[in-house]
């Protein structure tokens, strides 16, 4: 670490994988209310444990996005972090907000939770990953901006490269489009069409410029690849990503009271939206079999090559699978649709913050790698959770299919709390998928306790 | 390749690319308002369905549904459920109205949400005002 203030990274970085445990254990709750209905009903509702899941899962990826950007701008600008104290006093408002979501979202029904936040005065939640009260949200944005702000001004004033850059534009888009997340008209039809101005512009837009600068970043420091080299794949990238990603947003206008034209936009241009993934799979691999030197971090060498083959695999490909009109109208909104919401956020974004910490970490503590048992321990956790969630995927896909056939494809369609109960077989195994996923991350957090023989020293 | 296709190459593709589909996407976008009215079922946008939506967001019945596909798919689409009960108001409403408060053993189960008569119109007027969007004829068939 060559800058004091990127030492604000770690607090991130703490509360990204606290919160990140969180959400599998809530996870894994939601996964046995699947199979055994009534599983702390009517204290925990489905509902509740799945915003609990996802909401967390937002934040602790924002979280890590931050802590990356803090970590990693001042290196690349050659400069202080403009306000460490901002960044130390936005993660505590950050945290707090989120803990006290959190915390309402358990205590009370969330009728209530509307009503004393004031939901009336300017109504947004309710709506799948936007469930947080109105005030949180406000919150978010203050939060946002004032981390657009310390992170710009540092960027602005000090050495600018490609790779801070895309960043900055990255988290600039993320902060614009979470704007929309304000806008929730009467109308059902216009509310779907720009709620997916956050959710699929997000994901599938700006949050893989993010992707694409701190996977970069890794890369650059692990093999000593030439700057010049990893720019212009950069710049290419994020090309495709956008070119394709934008108008594939119609992917998701096929059925929702949007014009029919949608279908050929959205699935011509979705159908291309691998490419940038395929790409930057492409980059992983090239750059590190061109690696100018060997970098002792082999478990975040090992995170950014996973990354860069899981996302390929899980937005790339599962996402692929049912992008097509003729296939989504069979698959839209079943357990096809799960499982790759599940590969491809794994895939993609919980990958590359878990890269940035791997590599980040042991240098925050003034080390180039862990111990070879740690390093040992953390590549278990790698390839338990990566192999679960592959799984998870599979038996997901395997359920969706099923459904699909029985519930919208047979000549006899069936009704579906019928065909749920006839395919609960791939639910538990899901369910025992994701223990095993559990024992992965905790193992994660294990492995970068600090060393007993450091701590005798 | 290296040095045919140059670094400022990628960067304009990048600046050119996004600005020219950000650009498509706004004109497609203004289209699709123009085409809004003969299909989102404006018409039937009443203060009711409105106030229904409300409770519908209220209640976060997102986090176990799917409406028109999207949301969770713990429990049935409702896009169409208004069809799937026969078009019969008091059979969705004695539906909500008598879910157990403890649940049913062993099943997944709705919550007893305790809606007035007048919360309960709502909600079912805004079921009802949903399933006449055209959406393409999505779902397949009436089971959603
Ligand atoms: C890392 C990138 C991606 C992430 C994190 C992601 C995540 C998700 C999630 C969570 C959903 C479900 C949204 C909901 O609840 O309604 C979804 C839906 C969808 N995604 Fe992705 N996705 C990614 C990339 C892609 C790509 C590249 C494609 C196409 C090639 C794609 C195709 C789709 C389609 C068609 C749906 C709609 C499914 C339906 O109709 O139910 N996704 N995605
Ligand atoms: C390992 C244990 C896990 C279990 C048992 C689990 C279970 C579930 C369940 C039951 C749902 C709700 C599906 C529904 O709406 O009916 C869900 C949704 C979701 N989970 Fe997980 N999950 C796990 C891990 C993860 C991880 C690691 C991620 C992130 C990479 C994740 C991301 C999501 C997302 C994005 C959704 C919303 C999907 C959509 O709307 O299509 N989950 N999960
Ligand atoms: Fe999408």
């Amino acid at each position: 670490m060559q800058y004091q203030s990127q030492s604000v990274a770690k607090l991130y970085f703490i509360a990204a994988i606290g919160l990140f445990l969180a959400q599998i254990l809530f996870g894994l709750i939601m996964g046995l209310q699947y199979v055994m209905g009534d599983f702390l009903f009517p204290e925990i509702p489905f509902n509740v444990a799945r915003m609990v899941h996802t909401n967390t899962l937002i934040v602790w990826l924002l979280m890590g996005f931050m802590g990356a950007s803090y970590y990693l701008v001042p290196e690349e600008s050659q400069r202080e972090l403009y306000s460490p104290k901002l960044a130390v006093l936005m993660f505590w408002t950050f945290l707090i907000a989120a803990a006290l979501t959190v915390v309402g979202y358990l205590a009370v029904p969330y009728a209530t939770l509307a009503q004393i936040t004031g939901n009336d005065l300017l109504p947004t939640m309710g709506r799948e990953f936007l469930e947080q009260p109105t005030i949180t949200k406000i919150g978010i944005v203050i939060v946002a901006l004032a981390f657009l702000f310390n992170i710009g001004m540092t960027v602005l004033s000090g050495r600018k490269t490609v790779v801070t850059i895309v960043l900055l534009t990255g988290l600039l888009g993320l902060a614009v489009f979470f704007l929309f997340s304000f806008y929730n008209p009467d109308n059902l039809v216009k509310d779907k069409y720009y709620w997916w101005w956050v959710v699929h512009l997000w994901v599938e837009g700006v949050w893989e410029l993010i992707l694409a600068s701190i996977l970069a970043f890794v890369l650059i420091k692990t093999t000593g690849i030439d700057r010049e080299v990893v720019e212009k794949w950069l710049y290419i990238i994020i090309a495709m990503t956008l070119i394709t990603g934008i108008i594939g947003t119609g992917h998701h206008f096929y059925w929702i009271g949007t014009p029919e034209y949608w279908q050929w936009w959205g699935s011509i241009f979705s159908a291309l939206e691998p490419i940038p993934f395929f790409m930057l799979t492409l980059f992983a691999f090239n750059v590190i079999n061109k690696r100018k030197r060997e970098h002792p971090n082999k478990a975040a060498v090992l995170w950014a090559m996973g990354t860069a083959v899981m996302a390929f695999l899980g937005a790339g490909v599962w996402g692929f699978l049912h992008t097509l009109a003729p296939v989504n109208y069979y698959t839209h909104g079943t357990q096809i649709t799960a499982a790759h919401g599940h590969m491809a956020f794994y895939g993609a974004y919980v990958m590359v913050v878990l890269t940035i910490i791997s590599y980040a970490v042991p240098l925050m503590r003034g080390q180039e790698a862990k111990s070879n048992a740690k390093q040992v321990m953390e590549m278990w956790s790698f390839w338990l959770m990566t192999i679960s969630i592959v799984f998870i995927t599979l038996f997901l896909t395997g359920a969706g299919i099923l459904q699909v056939y029985l519930q919208r494809y047979s000549d006899a369609p069936q009704a579906f709390m019928m065909v749920q109960e006839k395919i609960s077989l791939f639910y538990w195994m899901r369910e025992f998928t994701g223990l095993v996923f559990l024992v992965g991350a905790i193992l994660f957090v294990l492995s970068f306790l600090p060393d007993k023989k450091a701590q005798r020293a | 390749m290296q040095e045919i296709f140059t670094k400022s190459m990628a960067r304009n593709i990048y600046y050119g690319g996004s600005t020219f589909f950000i650009l498509l996407f706004l004109a497609l976008t203004l289209d699709t308002h123009q085409a809004w009215p003969a299909r989102d079922n404006h018409q039937n946008l009443t203060e009711q369905v409105a106030a229904g939506k409300r409770l519908w967001e209220r209640n976060n019945c997102i986090g176990c549904h799917t409406l028109l596909g999207e949301g969770a798919y713990f429990a049935p689409e409702l896009g169409n459920v208004y069809k799937r009960f026969g078009g019969s108001k008091d059979a969705l409403k004695a539906f909500i109205r008598s879910r157990p408060v403890e649940g049913v053993p062993g099943r997944r189960s709705m919550p007893q949400f305790n809606f007035t008569d007048a919360e309960l119109d709502e909600v079912v007027e805004f079921l009802k005002y949903t399933s006449e969007i055209n959406t393409n004829n999505w779902p397949p068939n009436i089971q959603g």
